[in-house]
């Protein structure tokens, strides 16, 4: 999962470097037609596969939430239509579950960035040791996310944990709603900011020298440089960045569940999921949250694409 | 790419299409039985003193489950909704005999081997494996919580609610270790501690019958005053919101604490790592709400059912009513420190002269593993049942939802909050 932003980012940005063709719009040389044929061609396994083991489901999901259906009453189920809907969308619950989700995805996004991108900076910048603080830095994204979230509750307990010691405190964290908060957004960016550095450490590379050194000599300085120049360039991995943890964050259930079951208002949207579809065995409901979950992030990944789009085409020097 | 992965997996578990695996089967039959990982390896030992009892027709082989009640739940009902027929005998929670029996994933016990397994058995225990006047789980272990003090600080211990706040306040006066633990965070535990309070108070969570809300505005009140004044008093540690059975046990061998509510396992335990704190625990019934009237406490444990898809029920039903014997329940207690569920045990020498290791100034000591058997055996034959419904799962969330924080509760408010929670699970639809 990891290589795919790296290349596409990468992909993404050449493809922006390349000088528009003259006559973009001319019907395509049979040479092309044949070119893309062959790629359809070659993609073709991959997409059969794709749609068997995605789309069934998927379809499969969207028909039960459309049911009555509970695991525990085998007989009793009834086409009920958008009424599993109704309920989960009339129900305050859901809507308090996803501003709590919306908050937790944006705050730790954000801070991810900027510690990210400073991580990134750091790691294309270092002139020694470069594999070694590379590979350092990528030692919390290598643990297990439950094991993080476990670890990270036990430091911040009050009797077994070493926070309160160190800050000489007597804090019990996950008895309020914002240290909760703190707690959880603290154990989420400490352990992906790394996959979010190493994003835009690729999207550092992407940056010319000579783009750079020729600010320089222009008289721009620092600030300067990263504003106009650095940035800019890297706008499209920062997206694919972007759009990778947003994707992630808001389906963010390991950590809640392990450190506060969602007591203390931190319940996410994929907890409910959980609750009603395992816990409660009611699949028609429970499908019908997850359905919702789905087109969530059917949105956000729209709106980042669109946000692209607009990105490539003014890079290209299109007019958007 | 993910999401999508993550939704075939839910759709994948929703179909029950996780593998069953087949035995091969010769001569006599064996019987899977399926419960979670007994780490003394007493369950082990009765099934195997039982396959030999059985003298060739049958032979019983244990397969684990987790250890977490919620995941051997999931686990389980996986392989049930999809008509698993190697599940032949199940180890069940008190609390699911309902649910299980109305899918159809339990079957009812035949006349005489439902005789035979409640004989002598506490009430409350057959009352736990029965649904619908059936007795569809036999009562294999049981458990409640006590009252655990120090006898360096409380001469006398607390009888009620009431007691406990007012000792702990005069301890703290003083300047002695005062906390009282329990357990408040957002789960079934907290579900224990209402139940227990309410059933105390006189009131109900349902209807006799179990299909309607009861929830009295009355003794729902007096519960939920007990609970908001423990959880405000300046004695109860400030992360009682998320505190469980374990947290407490490991600030009672800390020594900061004066009362405990909490199961029995707390005592090897306490003698092991705390021997200095452990000569002077002692153990009290569970505090009452009201003084003339003694506490009733929320019953836990074990029942063993035969899966409904089981492809040698009889048999099955001769191995549970084998297992759950009373040389068995011995074995459990002595080895595994699980407290019977056959009354008359609880004066049996085996049991009551049994004692455990402890390790006391680098010397191993005698420590007698059942001391509260006299306590236990009376607040068990009084013990309640928690709300037997095939809904049981959504009115426990309900409960918990409702309840949690209970420093936050308005015992008339939340009384009337509850009400419509518990109604609202007893349908089955909206989320909770």
């Amino acid at each position: 999962m990891t290589a795919i932003p790296a290349t596409g980012g990468v992909e993404l940005a050449r493809t922006g470097e390349t000088k528009p063709e003259a006559t973009p719009r001319v019907a395509m040389t049979s040479r092309a037609r044949s070119e893309r044929k062959l790629g359809w061609m070659l993609c073709a396994p991959a997409v059969t596969v794709m749609l068997l083991v995605t789309a069934y489901p998927i379809g499969y999901a969207i028909w039960l939430s459309l049911q009555r259906y509970d695991l525990r009453f085998p007989n009793d189920h009834a086409f009920v239509g958008l009424r599993n809907y109704g309920a989960v969308l009339g129900n305050s619950l859901w809507w308090q579950d996803l501003t709590n989700t919306l908050v937790i995805t944006v705050l730790s996004v954000v801070i991810e960035l900027v510690l990210g991108f400073l991580l990134a900076f750091v790691m294309h910048r270092a002139i020694f040791g470069r594999a070694v603080v590379r590979s350092s830095v990528l030692v919390p994204y290598g643990i297990i996310t439950v094991v993080a979230a476990f670890a990270w509750r036990f430091a911040f307990d009050p009797t077994t944990g070493f926070v309160n010691g160190l800050l000489g405190t007597n804090r019990s964290w996950f008895t309020e709603r914002w240290s909760s908060y703190f707690v959880i957004i603290f154990t989420e960016v400490w352990k992906t900011t790394p996959f979010m550095s190493l994003l835009l450490l690729a999207g550092f590379t992407l940056v010319p020298n000579d783009a750079v050194d020729a600010a320089r000599v222009d008289g721009a300085g620092a600030y300067q440089r990263l504003r106009y120049i650095i940035i800019p360039l890297m706008k499209p991995a920062i997206l694919v960045a972007l759009l990778f943890r947003t994707l992630d964050a808001f389906r963010i259930f390991d950590t809640i569940y392990v450190q506060t079951r969602g007591a203390q208002d931190t319940e996410s949207v994929s907890i409910i999921g959980y609750q009603t579809l395992i816990s409660r065995l009611n699949l028609g409901l429970g499908s019908a949250v997850s359905v919702l979950i789905f087109a969530c992030v059917l949105i956000i990944a729209f709106a980042f694409v669109k946000g692209f789009g607009t990105n490539l085409a003014q890079q290209r020097g299109e007019s958007p | 790419m993910r999401t999508a992965a993550a939704l075939a997996a839910a759709a994948l578990l929703a179909t029950g299409l996780t593998a069953c695996g087949g035995g091969g089967e010769s001569g006599a039959p064996t019987l899977k039985w399926y419960v979670y990982h007994e780490p003394s390896g007493a369950f082990a030992e009765a099934a195997a003193a039982c396959t030999k009892a059985a003298g060739g027709k049958y032979s019983i082989k244990p397969v684990d489950l987790p250890n977490n009640a919620d995941e051997q739940r999931e686990q389980l009902v996986r392989r049930l909704a999809a008509h698993d027929g190697s599940i032949d005998i199940i180890g069940m929670d008190v609390i699911w005999t309902a649910e299980f029996a109305e899918a159809g994933w339990i079957k009812p016990f035949p006349a005489s081997e439902a005789d035979a397994v409640s004989k002598g058995r506490l009430k409350p225990a057959v009352k736990s494996g029965t649904f619908q006047h059936k007795l569809f789980a036999a009562p294999f272990n049981s458990n409640a919580e006590m009252l655990w003090y120090r006898t360096d600080l409380t001469k006398d211990p607390p009888k009620t609610w009431n007691d406990v706040l007012t000792q702990a306040a005069a301890l703290r006066k003083a300047g002695k270790p005062d906390q009282i633990l329990g357990q408040g965070q957002r789960y079934e535990g907290l579900v224990v501690w209402f139940t227990s309070l309410l059933e105390s108070a006189g009131g109900h969570v349902l209807s006799a019958d179990g299909t309607k809300v009861s929830l009295k505005q009355g003794p729902t009140e007096k519960a939920l005053r007990i609970m908001r004044d423990i959880s405000r008093s300046p004695s109860t540690p400030a992360n009682f919101a998320t505190a469980r059975e374990d947290d407490g046990r490991l600030a009672w061998e800390k020594g900061g604490a004066a009362f405990m509510t909490n199961y029995s396992f707390v005592w090897p335990s306490a003698n092991t790592n705390a021997p200095d704190i452990a000569k002077n625990m002692r153990w009290a019934r569970f505090p009452a709400v009201d003084a003339g009237t003694p506490s009733k406490v929320a019953i836990g444990g074990f029942n063993l059912g035969v899966g409904g898809y089981s492809k040698h029920p009889d048999l099955a039903f001769q191995a549970v009513s084998c297992l759950v014997g009373e040389k068995n329940q011995i074995v459990n207690a002595t080895k595994g420190g699980l407290l019977p569920v056959s009354q008359s045990l609880y004066d049996n020498k085996e049991l009551t002269d049994a004692t455990t290791d402890a390790t006391v100034d680098g010397k191993t000591v005698k420590v007698r593993s059942f001391p509260y058997a006299d306590v236990i055996k009376q607040e068990l034959a009084d013990a309640v049942v928690r709300p037997q419904t095939p809904y049981y799962n959504d009115v426990s969330l309900a409960i918990a939802r409702t309840l949690h924080p209970t420093k936050g509760i308005d015992p008339a408010k939340d009384a009337k909050r509850l009400r419509d929670a518990v109604t609202r699970a007893l349908k089955g639809e909206g989320l909770l």
